[in-house]
């Protein structure tokens, strides 16, 4: 599976480009995509969700197919394109505004 | 031969400015982990090469760097997928997880009801003086954690939120653990100050702490000007040959003990306001002290658009402005709480960073200051390495 990081954990991680490729089980969910990525990454582990409560952190957005999946449960299915590898999963840094 | 490394935080990354023990020539390098808030970088004594960062950002939380080459290169610990592959097989990656001991409980919210710690930030990083491997940590919601492994792990040190933390209510910069001091001579006491709180103390290597804040008067802060918690102490400062006398820079007043705290007394004297941030003692004279005079807790900038710096050589009541190469007109900045620092060379060399992104130096003692990098983000913290 394809996953977009913002450019400052790119660099936190030491990733060139702006996919890292990651095995995803099944069920392939926004949970399972967070913890393939911990695992492959530990340094961006509390960066996206929190170490404990595994809540997304609130500046954090993640959108898939042109949908924003932020504010669904982490255990929803992603769609099939973002499985098969056609669409990436896109893990935002939200605007700041201003 | 004697060389100066100056750790510098800033708003938007990390700086880190080398000199020979003259001082006068500087070679300016960074950004590191450019576009981050740096709050604070500290080198540990033990191991100079061995410095601790705390990265933080809106967006994605904290961080914990790592440097054990003297800042060439950095490594969050313990996060590498190499790192901690042991029998438990995936790594931790938990350097950056500050979680509060035990039942979290509540401290004083802005509305007057109890609210739950919430870990936002880490605001100062404070390596043992013996152990590089050993590191504290001051965290906003204020508590103090520690590591003993090099920032792998950290764990809170829950005594300190025992005391009286239910009374604590942050200010309007937060409520965080912005100083830890260290007692070369007892490695059971430790010092605090928390912003809002006030001073605090172990005997016991920070299983239980007490207020230390008597003395202490904030009319125009606190119902109860005496209160024995809830005091806005913006910094304290320690010299190495002498720790049980303590100054400190609060919300407005000056102040020093020479009973580890149990008891303060202002200092002030001709100071033309005794409202600031940051103060720190000269290496080698344990009763020359220094502040910037900020102008009013309305107005966070120098009185009459004039850097100064103040120096008392008698311990306090006698004050000094020291000006020669501080700009004297129409100089609007803050200096910062953690952003003032001394060296140990000879003559001493003293430091500060202001919120306009110049870094300041004077190699003898505060009599002659120069810009020793200007234009950077504004500066959170300055702390210099003095290397042998």
């Amino acid at each position: 599976m394809r996953v977009m990081l913002p450019f400052h954990l790119r660099k936190l991680a030491s990733v060139d480009g702006g996919e890292v490729e990651l095995q995803v089980g099944k069920p392939a969910t926004v949970a399972a995509v967070l913890d393939a990525l911990e695992a492959k990454y530990p340094v961006l582990r509390g960066t996206v969700r929190d170490h404990v409560t595994l809540k997304r952190r609130p500046f954090i957005r993640f959108f898939a197919c042109k949908e924003d999946l932020s504010l669904e449960p982490p255990e929803t299915q992603l769609p099939e394109a973002v499985v098969n590898g056609d669409e990436p999963f896109m893990i935002i840094g939200a605007m700041a505004g201003g | 031969m004697s060389k100066a490394r100056v750790l510098v935080g800033t708003k938007k990354g990390a700086f880190i400015l080398t000199s020979d023990g003259k001082r006068k020539k500087w070679k300016v390098d960074g950004p590191h982990f450019a576009g981050w808030e740096i709050y604070h970088l500290k080198g540990s004594q033990a191991d100079p090469n061995r410095i601790y960062a705390s990265q933080s950002s809106g967006w994605f939380g904290q961080i914990i760097q790592r440097s054990d080459d003297g800042g060439k290169t950095w490594n969050p610990p313990g996060s590498k997928a190499e790192d901690l592959k042991g029998p438990e097989g995936m790594p931790r990656g938990e350097s950056n997880k500050f979680v509060y001991e035990g039942a979290v409980g509540t401290h004083k919210w802005y509305d007057g009801t109890q609210h739950p710690w919430e870990f936002k930030r880490i605001w100062h990083l404070e390596p043992s003086l013996t152990d590089p491997d050993i590191c504290y940590a001051g965290a906003e919601d204020a508590a103090i954690f520690k590591t003993t492994d090099g920032g792998s792990t950290w764990k809170e040190l829950p005594g300190l939120r025992g005391a009286k933390g239910g009374l604590w209510q942050p200010g309007a910069g937060g409520m965080a653990v912005h100083t830890i001091l260290l007692d070369r001579t007892n490695p059971n006491r430790i010092f605090v100050a928390i912003s809002a709180a006030g001073a605090f103390r172990t005997d016991d290597a920070g299983k239980t702490w007490k207020p230390i804040n008597k003395g202490l008067k904030s009319p125009y802060e606190l119902p109860d000007p005496d209160a024995e918690v809830g005091h806005c102490v913006h910094r304290i400062a320690m010299h190495p040959s002498r720790p049980d006398t303590l100054f400190m820079q609060k919300h407005w007043d000056v102040l020093r003990t020479d009973n580890a705290g149990d008891l303060w007394k202002d200092i002030g004297g001709n100071l033309p306001t005794d409202f600031g941030f940051p103060i720190d003692v000269h290496a080698h004279e344990p009763n020359t002290v220094y502040v910037v005079p900020i102008k009013s807790d309305s107005e966070h900038y120098p009185l009459d658009g004039k850097l100064r710096v103040y120096r008392s050589k008698s311990g306090g009541k006698e004050w000094q402005a020291l000006t020669k190469g501080l700009p004297q007109k129409n100089c609007y900045v803050n200096v910062l709480r953690d952003a003032m620092c001394v060296d140990s060379l000879e003559p001493c060399g003293i430091y500060f960073g202001t919120t306009g992104g110049q870094v300041y130096g004077s190699a003898d003692g505060g009599n002659n200051w120069e810009a020793i990098v200007r234009d950077l983000p504004p500066v959170y913290s300055v702390e210099v390495q003095t290397l042998k």
